[in-house]
């Protein structure tokens, strides 16, 4: 499976993307985000960006006010997806130009589109940012 | 409309229901504009399950749209099937999705793909038949398809790895290739070539090379490129060298990998990154399953990370101990966690940690004194997560003891168990499951060595009894625990005279509602009126370890029957000849063979009593150690019977050997201690030539980790005491099985270290006055002399004040060291030419432990200092002259030294 979730919240804990490969009720989305979130924000910069849950370990990283954090299986690499991470955020910038809070939360389904170029089946499919950026770009001239 | 879903989206993100807004998204997908029926979709996928009832609505608008000419509408459609097609519609899509495989469109291929993939994931039954599609699609010319049908088969390999072998060549090519940058500019990410891609081969490869050699050797030299191309200065660089480690771990060990890897595990270690130390953590746990040997150098590393207040990199940490833990470093590791347990409120994490505990402890513990008293650490920290097995597994121990010969020795961890549980009881608030090991306990062995009273027994128990008035199995275990003590006191030939509080106990039980609790009670009353010599054949004392024979076929009976048929009674017809009696008789069988077993009892509990041994704990208790009052004679006559050729039914006797496998297989001698435990009853007899061992070696593996100390100076002493005990263990055991010594030494050692008992103190303190040799393993025997403790630092603490006292010994036994000289040498020079790269160190690091095991003790580091020769060469030649002479020189006498090398 890899990847189960990614989620996207900013400071004050506010949810601004959601997106999960597997299936849980609302209650227990709200639980979930509670919980981790409450766990990864109350982290400094200098702890490592990876915590631990019962069995799978959240992946996270912070770019200004906005946190990403991605659920994953035990034996992923979390090197690579800290990086994913950071591949997203670079397309994203690439997309929006200088990319921030707002844009995600204004274009959340555009967010998604990129996403769900990138990742399928909670698997990493497309790296290369014109292959995900041109579909998303196409929609946009319809 | 399209902001409205989107603000429905919202809605749903932030927790709220927003179900009545699913059906407009469901008809967006209908719509003619394209970024219209993407949000749809979108929505769509984000809203709804698969098993969701508006699923049905949308599979007709997927297959049209599967068929679009549009290659995004095709692309957005599948998006869709991947998210919410479920098993029974697989069907109404595949055939398409499978023409979709040859799309022009290379975007629409990926998709079609995934889905495909999906589908495996959901039911592999469905696409068995397309699986050589995954294979023709991995020869995409389109690095993006390719890439993506990785995915899927790194599941398939996963699942069945034999029917992928052919493949290692082309993964192998393909990772070549990736490597060499032979793909499009737009896949690299910070220089790397398509790092992601990378990572996932590297996960195929290592798959495919576990335990194969022949796949592995086709491996090696691109993995081998990669470790030397990866530029270690960036996080991808690092996530993929990552990999590449966890690879070489996996397949078929090479000398040259495993050196980069080692390599790159270091880099990641001494990076300041705490991520970077977290992956350099796993990856060490992961090689040193491999090379265990490389755990060595990063000691100290280790031992920061363990110390670090990121919980994270902690508990990878202790995943990292667990896995590296042996009969020689458990304790400490064990100490650790159980520290660490009881420093978090996590209760799953508490839980797993505990079993680890009890795991390692089992699997590796020294000797059942530390075993006991780290289970009881654990009890009292974590009982109630913990396994009531493991308290079984516990009371099994103390009762067998040692299963050796040496019944001193288990009668002395009998009445040390004892003592502990009678020190516990005085805490506020025990786990349930501790508290029945320890009125077992205390039942079977309280009054056994004769330092207790059986009053002030009886009276703990009593209160035990009293205070957890709630927990009827903690109740139930303290009533046998009495009804044993004053059995065991009748059968003494001693008057019982019950204590005031007890009687009120038994006059409480006797009206219980819990049926068990009233029959103990009675029970006991009745044992206590019979007379010494049938209460010594009810409960005889430390009998529970015998095995019961059990005389099925009632033989001791046969003389009664005889009598009556004389006097003219019917003789027994059995059951299957009797007629009309059918389903009399089925009950009845059941009621007799199966008495103890889970069936519903007929008859109350008169039958299963004597076919059960007297030591099984709590849940059949019921039926163990109770003995009928009208029928007092019956268990007596059981336990002396030499089982008689069975005159029953064929199913009386199967039923027999069936009940006794069981119980052999649950009290004999399990795998709970390997060879290493039983070290245990020699170690008082320690010979001669194998202390002399034990100290070379120790002190050559010091030598090792002062090597590593001496190049960062600012490590705390608690650090490296910590790094010795924790990394001493490799290096012990490699020497070891060179010098061909019995293996279990080095635990039997430790044992002594931490032997709590007077009787163990003297023991170790004559062996090191028998023995002047094994003084030369400077730091431990010390610890032995002091009082018993259960900190490793504390130990250390105790260190100061015996050192004067054995240095004095060493300055006595000198003449005896000096004459032993030939047989020292030769462990000492063949030790040390196993870490000849470190020779040099040697003297120095011989000189220094002791004085970093000091806290706090300056003056004695000058002398020290002072002693070890300023510079390296200085040193070797006064480590040549030690090896001549043969004698290790100590630090605590350094004027024996100095009179030895003039």
């Amino acid at each position: 499976m890899g990847i189960r979730f990614i989620l996207m919240v900013n400071k004050q804990g506010q949810t601004r993307l959601a997106q999960y490969y597997e299936w849980l009720t609302l209650e227990e989305r709200r639980a979930l985000e509670g919980e981790i979130v409450r766990k990864c924000l109350a982290r400094n910069e200098q702890q490592c960006s990876f915590v631990e849950q019962r069995n799978y370990k959240i992946v996270y990283r912070r770019y200004a006010s906005l946190f990403f954090l991605v659920g994953v299986d035990n034996d992923e690499n979390e090197l690579a997806i800290l990086e994913f991470i950071h591949l997203l955020v670079e397309t994203m910038d690439r997309h929006f130009g200088n990319v921030c809070e707002l844009d995600i939360m204004f274009h959340l389904e555009k967010a998604h589109f990129m996403l769900e170029e990138m990742v399928m089946n909670g698997c990493i499919v497309e790296t290369s940012k014109a292959n995900i950026l041109t579909p998303v770009q196409l929609l946009e001239k319809t | 409309m399209k902001e409205y879903i989107i603000r429905l989206v919202y809605v749903e993100m932030l927790g709220h229901d927003a179900s009545f807004g699913y059906i407009h998204a469901v008809k967006m997908i209908h719509d003619d504009s394209l970024l219209v029926k993407r949000t749809g979709y979108l929505a769509v996928t984000l809203f709804l399950n698969e098993d969701h009832d508006l699923i049905i609505l949308i599979v007709n608008t997927i297959q049209k749209d599967l068929k679009s000419d549009n290659y995004l509408v095709v692309c957005a459609a599948l998006n869709a099937v991947c998210k919410l097609i479920n098993e029974e519609t697989i069907p109404a899509v595949l055939p398409q999705i499978v023409e979709l495989l040859a799309h022009p469109k290379e975007a629409v291929r990926k998709k079609a793909i995934m889905a495909l993939h999906r589908f495996y994931q959901k039911s592999p039954s469905s696409v068995s038949h397309l699986v050589s599609n995954f294979r023709k699609r991995l020869c995409d010319n389109d690095p993006g398809v390719m890439g993506a049908t990785l995915c899927p088969l790194f599941d398939l390999i996963t699942n069945d790895v034999n029917s992928y072998k052919d493949l290692v060549i082309s993964f192998v090519s393909i990772l070549k290739q990736v490597a060499e940058r032979r793909l499009p500019k737009a896949y690299d990410y910070h220089q790397m070539p398509a790092p992601f891609i990378q990572i996932k081969l590297l996960k195929i490869l290592a798959l495919l090379g576990s335990s194969d050699k022949q796949a592995s050797e086709n491996m090696y030299t691109v993995v081998g490129d990669i470790f030397r191309k990866c530029d270690s200065s960036s996080n991808i660089g690092n996530a993929v060298l990552y990999e590449c480690i966890c690879c070489v771990s996996s397949i078929y060990p090479n000398h040259k990998l495993l050196v980069s890897a080692a390599d790159a595990i270091s880099r990641f270690l001494k990076s300041d990154s705490h991520n970077l130390k977290y992956m350099g953590i796993d990856a060490l746990g992961r090689l040193i399953k491999i090379s265990p040997e490389i755990a060595e150098q990063h000691q100290l590393a280790v031992i920061d990370c363990l110390e670090d207040p990121d919980d994270t990199l902690k508990r990878k940490t202790f995943e990292l101990l667990y896995k590296m833990t042996k009969s020689t470093n458990v304790e400490v590791i064990v100490d650790r966690m159980i520290d660490y347990m009881n420093s978090i409120n996590d209760n799953h994490y508490k839980t797993e940690i505990a079993s680890r505990c009890v795991e390692l402890a089992e699997q590796f513990a020294p000797s059942n004194q530390w075993f006991i008293q780290t289970m009881n650490k654990v009890f009292e920290h974590a009982g109630d997560l913990v396994n009531i097995k493991v308290a079984h597994n516990l009371m099994r121990l103390i009762a067998e003891g040692f299963g050796e010969d040496d019944d001193t020795a288990d009668s002395q961890l009998r009445s040390s168990a004892v003592e502990s549980y009678l020190h516990i009881l005085g805490e506020p608030k025990l786990p349930s499951v501790f508290l029945q090991v320890i009125c077992w306990v205390l039942g079977e062995y309280g009054t056994a060595d004769g330092k207790y009273s059986a009053s002030y027994i009886t009276g703990k128990l009593c209160d035990v009894a009293e205070a957890y008035s709630n927990d009827e199995t903690v109740k139930a275990y303290a009533v046998t625990a009495l009804m044993k003590i004053y059995a065991f006191e009748i059968a003494a030939g001693r008057k019982v005279d019950m204590l005031p509080e007890c009687h009120s106990l038994m006059e409480e039980f006797l009206a219980s509602h819990s049926t068990d609790l009233q029959q103990r009670a009675y029970e006991l009353q009745a044992v206590i009126g019979l007379d010494a010599h049938a209460v010594e054949s009810i409960l005889p004392s430390d009998a529970s370890c015998e095995d019961i024979e059990v005389d099925k076929a009632l033989s001791f009976l046969n003389d009664y029957i005889q009598e009556s048929i004389e006097k003219g009674a019917q003789p027994y017809i059995p059951e299957s000849e009797r007629t009309g009696m059918l389903n009399i008789s089925n009950f009845r069988n059941q009621d007799h063979h199966e008495a103890s077993s889970h069936g519903l009892r007929f008859e109350a509990y008169e039958l299963p009593k004597q076919t059960v041994q007297a030591r099984i704990p709590p849940a059949s208790l019921a039926s163990t150690e109770l003995v009928p009052v009208p029928e007092a004679m019956y268990p007596r006559e059981s336990y002396q019977t030499t089982t008689v050729p069975s005159v029953s039914s064929d199913a009386a006797s199967t039923e027999l050997k069936l009940r006794l496998d069981g119980v052999q297989k649950r009290w004999g001698r399990q795998t709970h201690f390997p060879s290493t435990s039983t070290s245990n009853s020699t170690s008082l007899k320690t010979v001669n030539g194998i202390t002399q061992v034990d100290g070379s070696n120790t002190a050559n593996s010091r030598t090792r980790e002062t090597y590593d100390s001496r190049k960062q100076v600012e490590i705390s002493p608690e650090k490296q005491k910590l790094a010795a005990s924790l990394f001493g263990g490799p290096s012990k055991t490699e020497k070891k099985s060179a010098t061909g010594h019995k293996s279990s030494k080095p635990s039997s050692h430790m044992v002594k270290s931490h032997a709590p008992k007077s009787s163990m103190e003297v023991a170790s303190e004559k062996t090191s006055v028998q023995q002047p040799p094994d003084l030369l393993d400077f730091g431990e025997p010390t610890v032995r002399s002091t009082a018993p403790s259960l900190d490793p630092f504390k130990d250390l603490e105790g260190l100061l004040e015996p050192t004067t006292q054995v240095s004095s010994a060493v300055n006595h036994s000198s003449t005896a060291a000096v004459t032993k000289s030939p047989d020292i040498m030769g462990l000492y020079t063949e030790t040390t030419a196993g870490a000849h790269h470190k020779d040099s160190d040697i003297l120095s690091g011989l000189s220094k432990p002791p004085m970093t095991n000091m806290v706090g003790g300056t003056t004695t580091m000058q002398v020290a200092q002072s002693s070890k020769g300023p510079n390296l060469k200085d040193s070797l030649e006064k480590d040549a002259l030690v090896r001549q002479i043969g004698v290790t020189p100590s630090s605590q006498n350094p004027n024996l030294f100095k009179d030895i090398l003039g």
